[in-house]
């Protein structure tokens, strides 16, 4: 009785096993992001927008090549590289060939380096690395590789635009830098230094600063310095609660001046700034939608906001991956070779569904894009953050910010 | 010099929310011997149920309501759970603080999610008091110098002029006796234990504006508080007060004043290294004073013990 059991049950197995792998017309792309623990929230925020963008841009328009559908299959990584190198492993495993990943840094350099052995060594099933998020410059210089490809602008070209905008504000004299205490906030306090002494040389840094991370209980003395130091804007990289805690204490300390920040919106920062952070706290930021470039953008966002009313866009370019993945599979006529899907998507050109256009430059694998400089203000918000009545709305827009910013990348192509 | 003045309100402010929670948790472990791991999350619990109470009726409400819910939910703790861990020792009491503490900060995250919450002080005290050279002190903070000095007194009058006081401070050396005497010591340990958590939660209510709420409110704070009651010694008001207010000033002054250690070696008389990058000392010389900031209190924990093991005003040894 227990043997027919058994091989009753393995025989379920096994044929919905071939099931799957013989299902024919998915393409399936894995998630590999954080889906539990302290950045549950961004993960999850993310994983929302990939499926929306696959069902609006591929599945609900027929799909691609004839009908395959987009799958997102999403991998908890906790955010620990370890962790994501075990998940790639089991996803490279169950066949699927396109690995997105975004959030930290850390873990797109582990990710990169084992997909670039993988690929040397594995010929027969190459995988493509779809870097959503991570903005360390290193990825597309020094770390860069052929199946590696980076949709959000670069914290060096972010800086870049940022660093042109308070140029053109003559009355910004006196900057302000400070940033958490670990790779990413010296990046940004290292690339600001280089950029303002380079193109702004009547501009001071009054104050380069890293705090603790995560560690800090009161920001007040802290904001204390920025506002005796005399500084004009402050330039910082923070994000989670060190954002909210040092803009809440630099707006009560009474500076008025602008808070120019990477990461200070959306996942409840939008909705604590309130009316404190109007017209202080701009972000720099690869796309956003006030006021909507199109109808169909304004639709997009609606929409999605119809479906998952606790989550935002908040990364608009998930949109723009999803839609040149589409484009290089027709381009190359498959979705399973990815080295063809490679080579289409290098120095691909298209619409950006945000506005503008997008290249996909071929010597280093950056996405060249237009950059906006954004303010929190609740004037002129088409579609508020945070379900409340403030949000993002466009200052200013480089146009293909960073088209010619040098790169060390020697590509190496199969 | 007006720096100063700013630097020492502010240090004020910290010291005092800190003396919110230290009171409550010096009077609990020298009553009841227990160690409250779990008493930052009391605190973080006032500061969400004020923000619940806050977005139904505005925040004055929130301040007398909230602190009364986590007063009384942790003398039910003490109730039915502290007091049957209680038989078994001083370990389990630990464990079962620790197990809180941990349980709080997922039910909250459960409830509220994990992302920041927009609680925010009150609009009537949303403006600028006064400035100190373009230094904007937010009535905010008045507020909580206030409301911190007011509790303070209060648990003083109450503690050494009231009977309930003196039964509280018999039952401190003396359970037995006091006891013998006809008094329910077992109540007046849930009494104390729910004003102690009850106090905890007021701090939350209050410092939730101003410095956050976030799941994250709880751990921030949580380590800090032991090393502000060892300092002040256990089971005295005093003694938290002082020690609150120390931290609190040496925490703000260390970031105020970009001090380097490269300056104060050199005014030692010591010369700096030629080739800094090969130096053993590398880390020292590059250090500077907002750096070690956070680590300054627990300098001075491990000074005090040394010299002083009962703390600066303890009766009794550790």
């Amino acid at each position: 009785m227990r043997t027919t059991t058994k091989l009753a049950l393995g025989t379920a197995l096994a044929l919905g096993l071939g099931a799957t792998t013989a299902m024919a017309g998915t393409v399936k792309i894995a998630f590999i992001d954080p889906l539990s623990g302290p950045f549950a929230t961004t993960g999850t925020n993310g994983l929302a927008e990939f499926k929306y963008a696959a069902d609006q841009f591929v599945n609900s328009k027929g799909g691609v090549l004839g009908g395959d559908k987009f799958q997102i299959v999403p991998f908890d990584n906790k955010i620990s590289p370890k962790e994501s190198l075990i998940q790639l492993q089991v996803a490279i495993d169950q066949g699927i060939r396109f690995i997105a990943q975004g959030n930290s840094s850390g873990v797109a350099n582990a990710l990169t380096d084992a997909i670039k052995k993988h690929n040397r060594r594995n010929p027969n099933d190459r995988v493509l690395f779809l870097n959503y998020s991570a903005v360390d410059p290193a990825l597309t210089n020094a770390k860069c590789n052929f199946w590696h490809f980076r949709f959000d602008a670069n914290a060096d070209i972010k800086m870049d635009a940022l660093t042109d905008v308070i140029k053109a504000n003559k009355k910004l004299k006196r900057t302000y830098l400070i940033g958490q205490d670990y790779s990413f906030g010296k990046a940004v306090a290292a690339a600001a230094v280089r950029d303002i002494s380079a193109k702004i040389p009547d501009m001071k840094i009054v104050g380069n600063e890293l705090h603790p991370i995560g560690r800090v209980k009161d920001f007040t003395p802290y904001a204390r310095k920025i506002v005796a130091s005399g500084a004009d804007d402050v330039i910082t990289g923070n994000w989670g609660s060190d954002m909210v805690g040092l803009g809440k204490a630099v707006i009560d300390a009474g500076f008025k001046g602008p808070i120019y920040t990477y990461y200070a919106a959306a996942t409840g920062i939008t909705r604590t700034f309130g009316a404190a952070g109007k017209n202080i706290i701009r972000l720099v930021q690869e796309g956003n939608y006030n006021p909507p470039a199109s109808k169909a953008v304004d639709q997009y966002v609606s929409g999605f906001k119809a479906k998952y009313p606790n989550k935002d866009i908040t990364q608009a370019r998930i949109a723009n991956v999803i839609r040149m993945l589409k484009a290089a599979m027709e381009k190359a006529g498959t979705d399973t070779d990815v080295v063809k899907i490679a080579y289409a998507m290098e120095g691909m050109q298209m619409d950006n569904f945000w506005g503008g256009k997008l290249l996909m430059r071929a010597k280093d694998h950056q996405m060249i894009q237009d950059v906006y400089i954004t303010v929190h203000t609740d004037e002129g918000i088409t579609h508020p953050l945070d379900n409340s009545k403030y949000g993002l709305r466009t200052e200013k827009v480089i146009k293909m910010a960073g088209l010619n910013s040098p790169t060390t990348c020697k590509m190496k192509r199969p | 010099m007006d720096m100063v003045l700013v630097n020492l309100i502010d240090g004020l402010v910290t010291g005092l929310l800190l003396f919110m929670l230290s009171s409550g948790l010096t009077l609990i472990f020298s009553m009841m011997g227990v160690l409250n791991f779990a008493h930052a999350s009391f605190y973080m619990l006032g500061a969400y149920f004020a923000y619940q109470i806050s977005t139904y009726v505005g925040f004055w409400p929130g301040l007398f309501i909230a602190p009364v819910l986590v007063g009384l939910i942790g003398a039910m703790i003490e109730r039915y759970g502290l007091r049957r861990v209680h038989q078994y020792g001083h370990v389990p009491e630990l464990i079962f603080t620790f197990g809180l503490a941990l349980l709080m900060e997922e039910v909250v995250q459960f409830f509220w999610g994990k992302n920041q919450l927009p609680y925010e002080s009150p609009k009537i005290l949303d403006f600028t008091l006064f400035s100190i050279a373009g230094n904007a002190i937010p009535a905010y903070k008045m507020f909580i110098i206030f409301a911190a000095m007011g509790i303070f007194l209060a648990l003083l009058y109450v503690l050494t002029k009231t009977r309930i006081g003196l039964i509280i401070q018999a039952a401190l050396r003396h359970p037995r006796t006091v006891e013998a005497l006809g008094h329910n010591v077992p109540f007046v340990f849930m009494g104390v234990f729910g004003v102690g958590t009850g106090l905890a939660g007021l701090a939350g209510v209050i410092a939730g504006p101003e410095l956050g709420t976030f799941p994250g409110m709880a751990a921030l704070l949580g380590s800090i508080v032991f090393v502000t009651i060892v300092i002040g010694g256990l089971g005295s008001l005093w003694g938290a007060l002082l020690a609150s207010l120390l931290i609190g000033w040496i925490t703000t002054f260390a970031v105020a004043y970009n001090v380097a250690f490269a300056d104060i070696l050199e005014a030692l008389g010591l010369s700096r290294p030629a080739d800094l990058a090969s130096s053993a000392w590398r880390d020292l010389w590059t250090l500077t004073m907002p750096q070690i900031g956070p680590i300054l209190p627990y300098l001075l924990m491990i000074i005090v013990l040394v010299f002083r093991p009962y703390g600066l005003f303890g009766k009794r040894d550790l």
